[in-house]
This record gives C-alpha cells, structure tokens and sequence, in this order.
C-alpha cells in the first residue's frame, strides 16, 4: 500500500456509503470513541500532520488551542473553499470518496468537543455540494451522524454552507465572517478562530484533505502514518498538477518525492518534448521557481521553504520554454486585484496597482523603471502590513518572477512585446 | 501603571492603553486615520503601524496594548518606509480634489502626507474613478473617490447610533461607501459622520462649497438648540457663522451633537435679524438711531420709581437668554422699580424632538438658570394691566395674545431677531446674538458653561446690560 487517501479513488460507486463501508469507512469510529478525546488529540499530535489548506500548521497543535473547560459551543469547521488558482485537490477527495471526509471530520469534532460543524463549500462547487448532501444524508441513516453516534453519547451535525464565489473566504478568518451571514473580511489576529472564531466561540478550521487523513491515522496509528513522507512533513500529499505536462491530474505523493522526479515520472514530463522553464509548486500565493531550482527542490514543506517557496496546498504548475513570464505573471495579478477583499490599504491598492504595471508592461507600455517599482512596491505589501496574507500572496510571486525572469521582462519592455514569439 | 519606551523615551502609562494611545498622549505623533476614541478597532488605514523591539512583524500601534518592558520605535528609516508606503498607497486612487475639496486645509490625510511622507509620486497610471456627490441623505453628500474606505463612518452607524445605514459594497480598489439599499443617512445625528471621515469622502450638504476652510476663524461655544448644551465649535468669517462642530467635552456630549442643533446657527446670519432699533410710529415699525429708541423709551417710563404702583414695571426673562442678559434685565428692573413683576418665557415647539443620548425635549438653552433665579424672584403668571413690559427674546403666542389683552402702557422688546410682524411691540431694540458676545448657559445638568464672542455685534445691536444701563442712567 502506498497511498492513504487515494485507495478506492478508481471505485466508481465508491461515493456510496455501503461500497464506502465495505472498504473501511467509518471503521476507525468505534476505535476513535473508545478513546478519550485529549488522546485522539495526542494521537494526531504524535503523527505530525500538517495542515493541507496551505499554511502546513500542525493540526494536533492546533487542536490544543482550544481552551479546556470554556463553557462556549465549540465548533468544526472543514474549509472546502478551494479556489486557490491551481489547487483542485479537496474536489477530487469529495467527488471520488467524500465518507473518508465526512469520517475525518467526525474524529476531529470528537477529538476537539464540538457538537455542530460545517463544510464552508466554495460557491462553484455545486455538483460537490450535491454529492456531500447525499453523503450526509447517508451517514445519518447509518447512524454515524445525528444524536448518540454508535451508542457513545456523541452527538454531531454536520451542515454545508455554500460560499458566493469570493477567494478570500477561504481565508479562515473572512470564512468565519461570511459564515456568520457578514461580508467575507478576513479578522484581525489574534484572537485566533481556536480562542475566538464563529460566534466568538473557539472553532477549529480544518482543510477537506487534512481531514481526511484522520481515518488513517486513528485506523493505523501514527506510527504508521510516519512511515510515509520526511520527518517534519509526514504524510502523503495531494498534488494537483496542471500546466505544460503530459499528464496533468491530481496525484497522491509520498512527502519528500523530488519536483523533477514528480514532473518525470508521475506526470510524463514536459509536454511537447519542450524544456522546463518554471514551476509553482505549491499554488498561485507562492514564488515560482526555475528550472535550476525545481532540480533541487522536494515535495515536502521544509524542501519548498528551503527553496523559497512554499508547498502550499499542491496547487502546482508547469510552465514550458515558449511561457511568457510577464504574461503569467499579469494572469496572477489580475486575479489578486480582482479578489482583494479591500479592506485594508496596502491590499487594496497595492494588488490594483501591481496589476496595471503588469499588464501595463505586458501590452508594451512598460518602462524599465518600472521593475524596481513592482519589487518596491510589493516590499510595501508584505509582512504583516495588512491584515490577512492575502497581499502577501501577491507581493511575494511578483517578487519572484520579476527577480528570477528579470531579463525576460527587461526584453519585453524593450521590444514592446513578447521576445518569445515572433512578430 | 507599566514602564515602555517609545523611541527610546522612557514613559510611565496605565496598563491596558494602546501603544496609539500612549503615544499621543505622550506628544509623540503617530499617524493614524481609521482609529477613533469612540468606536471599536477596525485595524484597516494601517497607517499606524509601528516596530517592536524582538518582534519580526510590524503592528499597528492603534491595536497592540502596552506591556512592562515594550520598546516601540515609530521614527526609524524602516517606519518611515512603512508610513510612506502606506500614504503613497492611500493617494493610488485618491483624486487629489484638495483645491476644490472642503477638507482641504483640515485634512488628516494631507498633513500626515506633509509630516510622514513628502515622497515625490510615483504614480503613472489611471486612476479608479468613483461617483461624486452622491446625497447619502438629506444632510451628508458622499465623494465616493476621496472615501479611503477607513469605516469610521460605518461604525458610527453600527456602533453610536445603532442605525446601520452605511456599508462598503463591491472589493477590492472598487470598495464603495454606501447606503444599503432602501436606507438613507437620516439619523438624528447623520452630520457626525462628517467630523469623524478623516477626508473629503462625506462632506455636509449644508456646509459644502460654501467657504474655504482656512479662512474661518473659530470660537468655542456651546450649542443653543436645547438643554443639552453641547460644546461646539463655532466656526465663522465675516460676521457670518459657516458651521457649528462639536467640541470635545466627556461630560456634555462627548464629541459628538445632533442635526438638528448644529444648523442652529442659522439664526445668527439670518435676513431677519433687527440690525436697528426700531420704534413703532402710527402703528408701523420704523428704523431709529439708538438715541432716538432710548429717548423714546425713557419717556415712558415712569419718572418717580417710588410713586409708581407696585404693578406697574414688568421683566420678562427668558430661557433662551444667557444667564448676563437675563440677570441685567432683572437688576434694571429692581432699580427703576419698587416692586416690579416678573415672568418667564422660553420657546415652545409641538411635538418637540427628543432621546435618551443627547437631544432634549426642552428647546432652550438655560432653563436651568431660569429655575436659579427663581429662588430670588418670585414669577407672577399673568401679565398686570397697563404695565411697562420688557420682554427679552420672545413670548410664546400664549402670553402675546395675553399682553395685547393687558393693554400695555409701553412693550420694549430686546430681540436679535424679528421673528413676525409683532404687533404686540412698540420699541425693538436689537441685542447681539450668543455669537456676538460672551455668555453663560446653565445646562439640564446644572453645568455652567460659557459661550465666546466669536465676532462684534451684526448692525448697531448692543449688549442688554448695556442699553438697559444706558436707560436707567438717564431715567
Ligand atoms: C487568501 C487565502 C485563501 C485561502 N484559501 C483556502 C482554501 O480555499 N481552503 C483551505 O483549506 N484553506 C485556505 N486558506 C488557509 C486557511 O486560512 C487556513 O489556514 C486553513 O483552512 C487551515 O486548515 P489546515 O490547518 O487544515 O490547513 C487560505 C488562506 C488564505 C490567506
Ligand atoms: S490583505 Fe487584502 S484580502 Fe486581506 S484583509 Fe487586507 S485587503 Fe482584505
Ligand atoms: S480629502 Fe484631503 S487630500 Fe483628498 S482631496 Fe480633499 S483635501 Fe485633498
Ligand atoms: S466616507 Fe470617510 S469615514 Fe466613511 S469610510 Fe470613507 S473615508 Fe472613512
Ligand atoms: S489607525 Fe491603526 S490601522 Fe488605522
């Protein structure tokens, strides 16, 4: 066996609660509520699972935030907002076996005392919603949601509430405000959503894929679990890869799996018989690497880090030789601009601006002033400037492309377009 | 009470104050927009972000909470690079209106631009454009391209007035102030959101285009518009008041006044003011110079104070006049009669606008003095027959038609403004608004408070205490 999530991914009738059972769902609950729950805590501490949703937080850690004895409502929150661009791997999870989600968010609501919790689903998500609505259906008939789950006397209800279609509530803080009915602002931090989250009560936000590693762990152990992947990135990894390749898909990975060997093997290597000119590993919110740097980087958090990037949430693409940089990089700022939230300056400006430089640069009204002004500018965007690292997550790419393709761009303003293209 | 260092000066603040807070009131100048006294933390201008010492990340100071040991440095090359970057982000889309704008000049955003930044522009592109004057209600009319979306104004509705009219709508560079939809800014209190907006995004309807700022001159005074008092600036050129805004008193009205008291002030320029005295001649008004007025008045007042039946010399005093006013029509009368009569008189409005924050059913601004000088005058109800009556203010329609009835020998009406025809009258002489001299004001929780001359009296109108002086010498 190599993989934990992807198992019966090839199952057609998998999303079906008896196929699902038949293969294990659920199996780990009897297990998980004959435990007390700090030890299914501890338990998902010793596995050292990082959290999938991008930051790579650890997920017992986090649970230990919560605080012991409040007397508030504590809830569940399993964000499958996904819409980082390049990240399409919690879709794949809820359309090909959405009982293993369900039963990880039953473990981590146990594990952390919440009674009610929620799948905040991305708006466009709507045939995901449809299937997860059934599958919910389908564990309260079964008994493994509702009132007394398997006689232990935990309760647990799970709704789904659909997004509108805006990035940043993905963000768990603006998650939080736009799941309250409020308009989806990300939250200063601190308070932390564990101390203060949905209704000022402690709530815990999970990613659909860390969730679903639950079962695994509490079926097998965290011994187990480390077997796979490295030492600080235990684990497999969904990648969703797209791009210039032969075979874009999403991919389990062990952790640790080297960016080139991922690009060789798993994906049948650039297309076209063309030569690799760049990848973002983790997502659209982090800095793309070159060719050269792609060759010493893994597929783990500390490997991306150690590059200068990050692992994110697996949203990975691969851009060819005849990839335009400037042109990737206006595609990545338009969509910043466009999903700032705008609540605070540096954000609400700055994405706007960036993005006109871009574009300006890319329709061959550039000037070569204009470099230092996007690496500036982008400097002001950054680290802690703002209130969410949404403005981060654009600063931080433009950096990257203009520093590491400064010549392609330098080339661009100079003939006013393209130099890869002809004419 | 905890020991920081902001800048490496040594400071003792209380414990729980904000990093912002200790530094203002330490004279240190941080710059901030979205922070206020009175409203919750919305953290978004990030204008006032500063450095802690070991700390990897900057914060804003209007947020973080002081501590024993903090060191805050809000001058280094790094803030400053900060501030400037958060300014220049600011002016991004900001339409830079200042020549035509009427914050200019009172404008936060342009002195933080001069104190914290002075960076040339580095702006070459298009500006987002926004609509402009767009009446958010009847008194607040938005520029919706100078909104640098702080939220000052939002949470006054959310948070002062539990009103909730305003809201940002759309993201982004696109964010947008508005009303939701259905709701108009009319809040009794709608023109505060125009103090508090740090620029020239909400201006008043009323104020708007009407003067440049610089050129007013200012005076602290206090609002007339009810008992509430609230402490005001008066701003003013001319001889003509532009605008009331609230003064800061904790006590009265915190920094906040209602509508409807701050547009007050347009009694004070109207075209009704008596700029002369007048004196009724075959039963029309007529202009007279003062000596005339006071000849006319003299002479009908009865010679012998002491052979004068008791009844005969009547005061009105009024809750609308200063507490000067009304003591130097008492004293007068006291002086040229033996036992002269007085009665009170204050503005009666039906249906009179009123809640439990600051506005007072009560339309005057010193009935509470009324109440003190009733300790040491006894106030008859009813007008005596054939009387020399001094009225000051107004009377209620009431107590006119009463006059009438009591046949007067002489009314001397000591009036700013001639409010009706008045019939009833037969000498106006014309007195200064609280404008145009100092007073005192007793408020409905007993609080003396002054008001200042702002500016001489409008026309040939003369302090009370004066004219009535001026009679009694010559009496
Ligand atoms: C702009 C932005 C968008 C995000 N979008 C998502 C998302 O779509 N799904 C998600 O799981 N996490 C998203 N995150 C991360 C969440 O804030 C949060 O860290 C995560 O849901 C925590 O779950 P985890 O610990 O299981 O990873 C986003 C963060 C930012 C700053
Ligand atoms: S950084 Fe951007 S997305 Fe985050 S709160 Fe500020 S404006 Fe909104
Ligand atoms: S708000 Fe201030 S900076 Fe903006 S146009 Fe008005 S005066 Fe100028
Ligand atoms: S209108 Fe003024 S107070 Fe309101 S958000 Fe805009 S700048 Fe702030
Ligand atoms: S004043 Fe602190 S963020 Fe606006």
């Amino acid at each position: 066996m190599s993989s934990i999530l992807n198992n019966n991914w090839n199952n057609p009738r998998q999303r079906e609660i008896k196929t699902a059972m038949a293969n294990g769902a659920y199996a780990s609950l009897k297990k998980v509520f004959n435990m007390q729950p700090v030890e299914v805590t501890e338990e998902v501490k010793k596995s050292g699972l990082r959290g999938r949703g991008g930051a790579g937080f650890l997920t017992g850690m986090k649970w230990g935030f919560i605080p012991k004895n409040s007397k508030k409502t504590v809830y569940l929150i399993n964000n499958f907002d996904e819409s980082e661009p390049g990240t399409f791997k919690d879709r794949a999870i809820v359309e090909k076996d959405p009982h293993r989600m369900l039963e990880g968010m039953i473990i981590a609501a146990y594990a952390i005392g919440a009674r009610t919790a929620y799948i905040y689903i991305r708006g466009e998500y709507y045939r995901q919603w449809e299937i997860l609505e059934k599958a919910i259906a389908e564990a309260c008939r079964e008994g493994f949601l509702g009132k007394n789950i398997l006689r232990s006397g935990f309760d647990l209800d799970i709704y789904q509430h659909r997004g509108a279609g805006a990035y940043i509530c993905g963000e768990e803080t603006a998650l939080l405000s736009s799941l309250e009915g409020g308009r989806g602002y990300p939250r200063i931090k601190p308070p932390f959503p564990a101390i203060e989250g949905a209704w000022r009560c402690p709530t815990i936000v999970n990613n659909v894929e860390t969730l679903s590693n639950l079962p695994f762990i509490m079926n097998n152990g965290a011994a187990a679990y480390r077997k796979f992947g490295t030492e600080k990135s235990p684990g497999t990894k969904l990648i969703s890869a797209s791009g210039h390749v032969n075979k874009p898909g999403v991919y389990e990975v062990e952790m640790g799996l080297p960016v080139r060997t991922f690009v060789e093997e798993h994906l049948g290597g650039v297309w076209k018989g063309r030569k690799l000119k760049g990848v973002v590993p983790g997502g659209s919110s982090f800095q793309v690497l070159t060719a050269e740097e792609t060759s010493k980087c893994c597929l783990d958090f500390e490997s991306c880090a150690g590059c200068g990037t990050s692992l994110g949430s697996g949203g990975f693409y691969v851009m060819d030789e005849t990839t335009c940089m400037v042109k990737m990089l206006q595609y990545t700022a338009k969509f910043y601009e466009h999903e700032s939230c705008g609540q605070c300056t540096p954000c609400r400006e700055g994405t706007g601006w960036v993005s006109q430089i871009v574009r300006r640069i890319e329709e061959g009204h550039g000037r070569q002033r204009d470099l230092d002004l996007l690496i500036d500018v982008s400097k002001n965007m950054v680290n802690g400037r703002t209130i969410c690292v949404f403005a981060d997550a654009l600063a931080l790419p433009v950096i990257s492309y203009v520093t590491k393709f400064r010549a392609e761009f330098e080339e661009h303003i100079k003939l006013g377009r393209c130099s890869l293209q002809n004419g | 009470m905890v020991k920081i260092k902001i800048d490496n000066q040594e400071l003792e603040v209380a414990e729980g104050t904000t990093v912002l807070q200790a530094a203002l009131d330490n004279k240190i100048d941080v710059p901030y927009f979205c922070w206020h006294s009175k409203l919750s933390i919305a953290g978004n201008c990030r204008m006032c972000l500063v450095n802690l010492k070991g700390s990897p990340k900057p914060v804003i100071s209007c947020r973080e909470r002081v501590r024993e040991g903090l060191e805050v440095d809000t001058k280094s090359p790094e803030v400053k690079k900060m501030q400037q970057g958060v300014l220049e982000f600011i002016l991004l889309n900001h339409p830079l209106d200042c020549p035509i704008c009427d914050q200019s000049g009172e404008c936060p955003l342009q002195d933080n631009y001069f104190k914290f930044s002075k960076f040339p522009s580095r702006i070459e592109d298009q500006k987002i454009h926004k609509p402009k004057a767009v009446p958010l209600g009847p008194l607040v009319t938005l520029d919706d391209e100078r909104c640098i979306v702080c939220t000052r104004c939002v949470r006054f509705c959310d948070e002062v007035t539990g009103t909730h009219e305003l809201c940002v709508t759309e993201r982004g560079g696109h964010s947008t102030l508005r009303t939701y939809p259905g709701a108009e800014l009319k809040n009794p209190y709608s023109l505060c959101t125009v103090d508090i907006c740090p620029v020239g995004a909400l201006t008043s309807t009323d104020f708007r285009f009407k003067k440049r700022v610089w050129f007013l001159k200012s005076a602290d005074s206090i609002c007339t518009g009810c008992a509430t008092g609230c402490n005001i600036k008066m701003d003013w050129d001319d001889q003509i008041v532009y605008r009331y805004r609230p003064r800061e008193n904790e006590a009265v009205n915190q920094c906040w006044m209602c509508d409807e008291g701050r547009l007050t002030y347009k009694f004070i320029n109207d075209k009704n003011r008596v700029l002369e005295p007048l004196v009724k001649k075959h039963g029309e008004f007529q202009r007279v110079g003062w000596d005339e007025a006071l000849a006319f008045t003299r002479k009908r007042i009865p010679r012998e104070a002491h052979e004068v039946s008791a009844s005969s010399c009547v005061g009105v005093v009024s809750a609308q006049a200063s507490c000067e006013e009304n003591t130097a029509l008492v004293k007068f009368l006291q002086q040229v009669s033996k036992e002269p009569v007085f009665l009170t008189t204050k503005k009666e409005i039906a249906n009179p606008s009123h809640d439990d924050f600051l506005i007072d059913a009560d339309k005057n601004p010193n009935s509470a003095f009324l109440k003190v000088l009733g300790k040491e005058i006894s106030y008859a109800r009813h007008f005596p027959k054939e009387a020399v009556v001094f009225v000051l203010d107004n009377l209620t329609e009431a107590q006119k038609k009463e006059l009438v009835d009591a046949r007067p020998k002489l009314v001397v009406w000591l009036a700013s403004n001639l409010w009706e025809p008045s019939h009833w009258a037969d000498v106006v002489l014309p007195k200064p608004t609280f404008a145009e001299q100092d007073g005192t004001f007793i408020n409905r929780q007993n609080r003396e408070q002054k008001t200042n001359k702002a500016f001489a009296p409008r026309g040939l109108a003369r302090p009370v205490g004066e004219v009535l002086r001026e009679i009694r010498l010559q009496t």
